[in-house]
């Protein structure tokens, strides 16, 4: 299943020429086999060049801890814009780019993400803990016991899109619309899935901004309210935005708050199946949960990368990245490398520093949402183990076709009657 | 060694001697005082280590850089008197220094 990365040294991600390494390849995620690659790139080449992918095309490798948060910090050379392509290792065609502060830089960045981030500030946080709660509440009870469901049709789904649903304040009835445009935002052509092309994804993007274009319309004329509809709205730095702006922060919005922690919500049931121990240790001392959520986050990296764009020529590390070079930080190595993260193959639910990981990302981007996304996780798991003695997997998860957003379509468990 | 006095969000106080060279983050971390997270480990790139910084001391801890000015902007809670303690280096000349917490690090 996600069994830790057992060193096999005939294992092909060992024996391949360092140059064929392709740790971007949807493929092996979607098989559950992408950790070997990125621990043979930390062993051997920690900056790494890919010189092809059919996919991507060629693009940098960046596999270590300290690494990443140097690519990080310096915003200046690594530029997040979505003029150079944005922030995943796919670029989109260049007419179909979207802006979207993530993949901007400063100083508009900045003015855009301080309009939104006062919905996950503390006072807003302790009034959404309620709410959460009831409905985590809710949702669990209504599960059968001893017999089989799909823990992400059932659990991590409905709590994930309720949440989003309060952030925007969006018609409650209408919100499976919410997950179903943070799906077809991520999901690539190449699944097989429901997005069929690129023009196919324009066409529920034209959806999405229509509806969204109607909230904005009644709130941009009512008082400001905490909504990230009416905040946008208002703001000084987003009430000017093109439609195709708006768009993309709408987008950034609704994949952020929901595919991942989702997949952390349906990780950690996994995670926790696979490691009894740490679930007994985590059942007898409860005060756990929180370093327990956070272990959840890196185990599960639910993005498993972050891509930058080098704006010139710049000698990293000893390595020559050029001027319009892709640069993908992989966090999913990184919450492994055992120069920071002591046993990091290892699910413990007591590390002495669980916050280190890098699953957030680090710097200027740093995670909008982190705070809001360990309650949600720290509640569920607090009435979990409040309810059931386990959930136990009874099944292979179904992983997603993508190297972006880790997680899982399905995971089959049962509740012991 | 110089005593460094972190005030929790409830009132609650902690007087700490920390070594000269440390960072006030590294002071709390290693002691155990509750409320500054320091998730970047000191990388002034979480701020996540976010003090207020008594007025009578704000001067004698220096003046935030780019990044520091940067990462506070992101901060809930900032203030003028905010800073992140894991770019506040200890030493006899911050003798006494008082920093207080924020509600939340974020």
């Amino acid at each position: 299943m996600n069994a830790p990365v057992n060193y096999d040294p005939s294992h092909e991600a060992w024996t391949m020429p360092l140059d064929q390494v392709d740790p971007a390849n949807p493929a092996r995620f979607m098989a559950g086999a992408e950790l070997p690659y990125l621990a043979r790139l930390r062993r051997d080449a920690p900056i790494h060049y890919t010189q092809q992918n059919t996919m991507f095309g060629p693009y940098w490798s960046i596999c270590n801890y300290n690494d990443i948060m140097q690519v990080e910090l310096n915003t200046q050379v690594f530029s997040s814009s979505w003029a150079h392509g944005g922030i995943s290792v796919r670029d989109r065609p260049k007419e179909l780019r979207i802006p979207m502060f993530i993949a901007m830089d400063p100083p508009v960045h900045d003015d855009q993400r301080k309009v939104v981030q006062p919905i996950v500030a503390p006072f807003n946080l302790a009034k959404f803990e309620a709410l959460i709660r009831e409905r985590t509440t809710m949702v669990l009870d209504s599960l059968p016991r001893g017999e089989t469901f799909d823990w992400v049709e059932k659990v991590s789904i409905p709590l994930t899109t309720m949440m989003l649903a309060s952030l925007f304040d969006f018609p409650f009835e209408d919100r499976a619309l919410l997950s179903h445009w943070s799906d077809c935002s991520t999901m690539p052509v190449e699944a097989n899935g429901f997005i069929k092309s690129e023009e196919h994804r324009e066409q529920v993007f034209g959806e999405l901004l229509a509806y969204f274009t109607k909230l904005w319309n009644e709130r941009v004329n009512e008082p400001a309210r905490p909504d990230l509809v009416s905040m946008l709205a208002h703001g000084e730095a987003t009430k000017n935005m093109t439609p195709r702006e708006y768009l993309g922060n709408l987008i950034l919005l609704i994949v952020g708050g929901n595919d991942t922690t989702r997949n952390s919500m349906s990780g950690g049931v996994l995670f926790m199946h696979q490691n009894p121990g740490e679930f007994a240790k985590l059942r007898a001392n409860p005060k756990l949960v929180d370093s327990a959520v956070s272990e959840i986050i890196r185990y599960q990296t639910p993005l498993a990368h972050m891509r930058r764009t080098a704006t010139q020529d710049i000698d990293f590390n000893g390595h020559k990245i050029r001027e319009g070079d892709k640069v993908v930080m992989w966090y999913l190595s990184a919450n492994r490398d055992g120069t920071v993260i002591e046993d990091p193959d290892a699910f413990i639910v007591d590390r002495k520093r669980p916050r280190q990981h890098i699953s957030f990302g680090f710097g200027i981007h740093r995670c909008v949402g982190n705070r809001l996304a360990e309650l949600q996780l720290k509640i569920l798991w607090e009435q979990l183990l409040a309810r059931f003695p386990k959930v136990e997997v009874v099944g292979e998860p179904k992983r997603v076709f993508s190297s972006f957003v880790r997680g899982y379509s399905s995971l089959p468990v049962r509740i012991p009657a | 060694m110089p005593t460094i006095t972190y005030i929790e969000f409830n009132g609650t106080s902690h007087s700490i001697e920390v070594e000269n060279g440390l960072s006030v983050m590294e002071g709390a971390v290693n002691n155990n005082v509750p409320g500054i997270d320091a998730d970047c480990g000191g990388s002034c790139a979480c701020a996540t280590c976010h003090v207020f910084v008594d007025d009578a001391w704000l001067a004698k801890c220096g003046t935030p850089d780019t990044q520091e000015k940067s990462m506070l902007g992101f901060a809930a809670t900032a203030q003028e008197n905010s800073r992140l303690a894991c770019q506040i280096t200890v030493s006899d000349a911050l003798d006494g220094l008082v920093v207080r917490m924020p509600e939340a690090q974020h």
